[in-house]
């Protein structure tokens, strides 16, 4: 079982809260602690001082002095708030194309703040495309089979239909990536990942890949728990309860996936009405003389109206269905590891069972058996607090994700509203 | 305005009945039956209301009431019925004519008709249209026996006209194009608006789904329970809010729809023009066909070619009193003639000039009309607009309790 090097930070639902969404809306509300350059606030030394920002990596924007002074309200507001256990701040940013000989591909800039001692430098930046996610993603559930490992956004998409090289695509892809890659640096015990901290520094990652892939050979860590022929006998409450969460989350946000399509099916349709609707009014106006004005008035309106609906489209379509998406692919994931789990608890209640049929008087627990229960209270212990984590953070997330599909239809209704006037 | 019947009486049709009964061919049929109240203006400022009277009329009765006057007043822009059966309807309203709301729509159309009527300068003061909101029994003998059935002029005959008429005045052919395109554009118009209606109602009840899911879903959580089945009825409101907004709508289609219709009535204002137009070109043509002959008769000339001259040289010319008797009945024929064309002329000035009396007046009512027709549209979307944002604001505080 893992191991944090360093003390949990009191990462509970407070600090993981104050962090902003990649969906969150322009408001500062959810705006999380900041660092502004006032003198007067003891910077913790854990923080570079040259770089000011959020705890995710996002640049602050400390010019005005009125977000400033709100800011350091906040902070000072926030007793639990700790923010010298936040050292290490990871972003995806700069998509780039490559156009190879023998394909085409997307990179993305990764980078890295931090003042770990894992880590050499207190800077990073390095390039990485898809499969390297993938990869890291791959090594850290063979390796951290007992947490729970954020999803990938989609791998395969249907070419064709979705252009891999779209700006659309491309953003919507990034957002996603570098969600993963913030949560995994959230995580007390994944962030400490070995080969978490290769794919963030590496200048050459393949070579390393290439490294890990001889190792495979000999048995490593992936082999560990791949129990396999265990059946268990009864799934305990708690756990089983998480379970049935699971498949009724997963199930309802398929219903809402399949509910926010349908609206946004019904708006593109509605929407080439609108297109058709507007023009008439203009036709209309060019036949009179007096009512021309008004006409041509209404026909803008419509025609803004379109322009105002068609964001609301494309906004619902990149922002919100992936997020549901991804809450779906991690449900998934998740239920992949209870079943592990299962696996480890029924090893050990087969081995101990067979010890006791052995009948020896004062029977020693071998050593292996002992292990095997290390093992199950290890995997119990990381799960539950990984559950506990996954909580906090969907409600978060769900939490802004909602109100952003909210505020958008707002800004909207807004939006049109202000035309008619 | 200044004199018209709406200004004293106040008009209203309150009330549509379904009944039953036996039509002209002893059949049995259901129809609705409106009622017509009325009720004089005067001595309302002493507190005093005026007694009303009422009755009853059907859709058909209101036809013949318009047909009638159409007929006796070409030269007017005659105000149009509601329509005969539901037109431009979008999925959820209904086609059918004994619908409740289809009734309760073409009874507030019957109403803005008689209303329109009334405030007519012109038609205001006919003794049928009073005897229509006044008298109900042998009303419809009433009507017959002004005989306007015998005037009115066939659809053929208009047709013709309108083909083979070579001067219209401009400002008719104008207007005719105009009345054309206009009806082009609206029924377009509201052919499209009838769509948007649709997806708009598809787009709103959608959001009902979220409803019930949220609902499921806020069973399964702990904190973000009370935030999710709060937002869930929120969603429940606003697809639930699309039904009265497009039963405003409905109005505003309405609206549109009366001058739709109003074209239709300044089309046959052009078309009574072109007709009148063309019995006077036909009349003149005549008596010049006859002049001509005439003169021929009397020089001896055969100037064009007739079947008489062919006939003439065939079997011989005529006695020269056939001819003096042709002359005769041709100079009378003349004079008949050159006197018909004189009043048609006139009749024509006439008609020139109170049909664009009428017209000045029906542009200054059409655009001010749909001017109000605009606005209340604008102020429709705005409100719209405004319940939107409201729904959303209060899922939005239910989602940040979550």
């Amino acid at each position: 079982a893992a191991s944090a090097p360093k003390p949990l930070p009191s990462s509970g639902p407070k600090s993981l809260r104050e962090m902003p969404h990649p969906l969150a809306t322009s408001s500062s509300e959810e705006m999380g602690p900041a660092l502004t350059p006032s003198p007067d606030l003891l910077l913790p030394r854990s923080i570079a001082d040259k770089d000011l920002s959020l705890p995710n990596g996002t640049p602050v924007d400390t010019s005005s002095p009125a977000s400033s002074s709100s800011l350091l309200n906040r902070l000072q507001l926030d007793d639990d708030l700790d923010v010298e256990t936040r050292d290490l701040f990871v972003t995806v940013d700069d998509p780039k194309k490559h156009v190879c000989t023998m394909e085409t591909y997307i990179t993305y800039r990764v980078t890295t703040k931090t003042t770990r001692a894992e880590f050499d430098l207190p800077e990073y930046s390095v390039r990485r495309r898809y499969q390297d996610f993938d990869w890291l993603r791959n090594k850290l559930e063979e390796s951290q089979p007992t947490h729970l490992i954020p999803p990938l956004p989609e791998k395969f998409v249907v070419k064709g239909v979705v252009d891999r090289f779209s700006e659309e695509f491309v953003e919507t892809r990034r957002k996603a990536l570098d969600k993963f890659l913030k949560r995994i640096t959230d995580h007390p015990v994944l962030s400490f990942n070995e080969h978490f901290n290769v794919f963030l520094t590496a200048k050459d990652l393949n070579a390393y890949k290439k490294q890990g892939m001889a190792l495979l050979s000999k048995v490593g860590e992936s082999v560990k728990y791949v129990t396999g022929g265990y059946k268990l006998r009864s799934r305990p409450l708690e756990f089983a309860a998480i379970g049935d969460y699971l498949d009724t989350f997963s199930l309802k946000l398929g219903t809402i996936d399949r509910i926010a399509q349908r609206i946004i099916k019904e708006q593109l349709e509605y929407l080439v009405e609108l297109r058709e609707y507007g023009p008439v009014y203009s036709t209309w106006g060019g036949l009179e003389v007096e009512l021309s004005e008004p006409l041509e008035g209404v026909s803008a309106c419509i025609g803004n109206c379109c322009t105002a609906l068609e964001e609301l489209s494309e906004d619902m379509t990149e922002d919100f269905l992936p997020v549901l998406r991804e809450y779906i692919l991690y449900a998934e994931s998740m239920k992949n590891v209870l079943k592990k789990r299962d696996q480890v608890q029924a090893e050990y209640e087969a081995k101990l069972e067979a010890v006791a049929l052995k009948k020896e008087d004062r029977p020693k627990v071998p050593t292996d058996v002992e292990k095997c229960q290390d093992r199950v209270e290890c995997f119990n212990a990381d799960l539950k607090a990984d559950m506990e984590r996954w909580q906090n953070n969907k409600r978060q997330d769900f939490r802004q994700l909602l109100m952003g599909m909210a505020d958008k239809n707002i800004q909207y209704y807004e939006k049109v509203c202000v035309t008619y006037w | 305005m200044e004199d018209c019947l709406a200004k004293k009486m106040e008009i209203t049709v309150s009330e549509a009945e379904k009944r039953t009964g036996r039509n002209a061919m002893n059949i049995q049929e259901t129809y609705t039956a409106y009622l017509i109240e009325t009720r004089a203006v005067e001595s309302q400022s002493e507190g005093q209301c005026a007694p009303v009277d009422s009755l009853w009329r059907r859709y058909s009765e209101f036809e013949l009431l318009r047909n009638y006057l159409s007929v006796t007043y070409p030269h007017i822009v005659v105000p149009p019925l509601p329509e005969k059966r539901a037109d431009f309807v979008w999925h959820k309203l209904s086609a059918d004519n004994m619908d409740p709301d289809f009734v309760e729509r073409r009874r507030i159309g019957l109403e803005n008709f008689l209303l329109r009527v009334a405030s007519h300068p012109v038609l205001c003061q006919d003794r049928i249209f009073y005897a229509f909101l006044m008298q109900e029994g042998g009303w419809k003998e009433m009507v017959n026996e002004t005989g306007f059935q015998l005037k009115a002029d066939s659809r053929l005959k208009a047709l013709n006209a309108t083909f083979r008429v070579k001067n219209p005045d401009k400002r008719f052919t104008e207007l005719k194009h105009y009345s054309d395109e206009l009806q082009s554009v609206i029924s377009h118009l509201l052919r499209v608006r009838a769509r948007v209606a649709d997806r708009l109602y598809g787009v709103y009840k959608v959001h009902g789904n979220y409803g019930r899911v949220f609902s499921e879903w806020s069973a399964i959580e702990k904190e973000m329970g009370d935030g999710l089945q709060s937002a869930g009825h929120h969603m429940d409101v606003y697809a639930a809010s699309i039904d009265d907004i497009l039963e405003e709508e409905e109005h505003y289609a309405d609206q549109l729809k009366e001058y739709l219709f109003y074209a239709e009535a300044l089309r046959a204002v052009c078309r009574k023009h072109e007709l009148m137009q063309y019995d006077l070109e036909m009349a003149a043509q005549d008596l010049t066909s006859k002049k001509q002959q005439c003169e021929e008769l009397a020089t001896g000339t055969v100037r064009t070619f007739s079947l008489k001259g062919m006939t003439s040289k065939l079997f011989g010319q005529e006695t020269p009193e056939q001819r003096e008797a042709k002359i005769k009945v041709l100079e009378e024929q003349i004079q008949e003639g050159e006197e018909q064309l004189k009043s048609k002329n006139l009749e024509g000035r006439d008609f020139v000039k109170s049909a664009w009396a009428d017209i000045e007046r029906f542009k200054e009512q059409k655009n001010h009309d749909l001017k109000e027709a605009l606005i209340s549209y604008a102020v429709m979307q705005i409100s719209m607009c405004k319940k939107g944002i409201q729904v959303w604001t209060n899922a939005k505080e239910c989602f940040s309790k979550m």
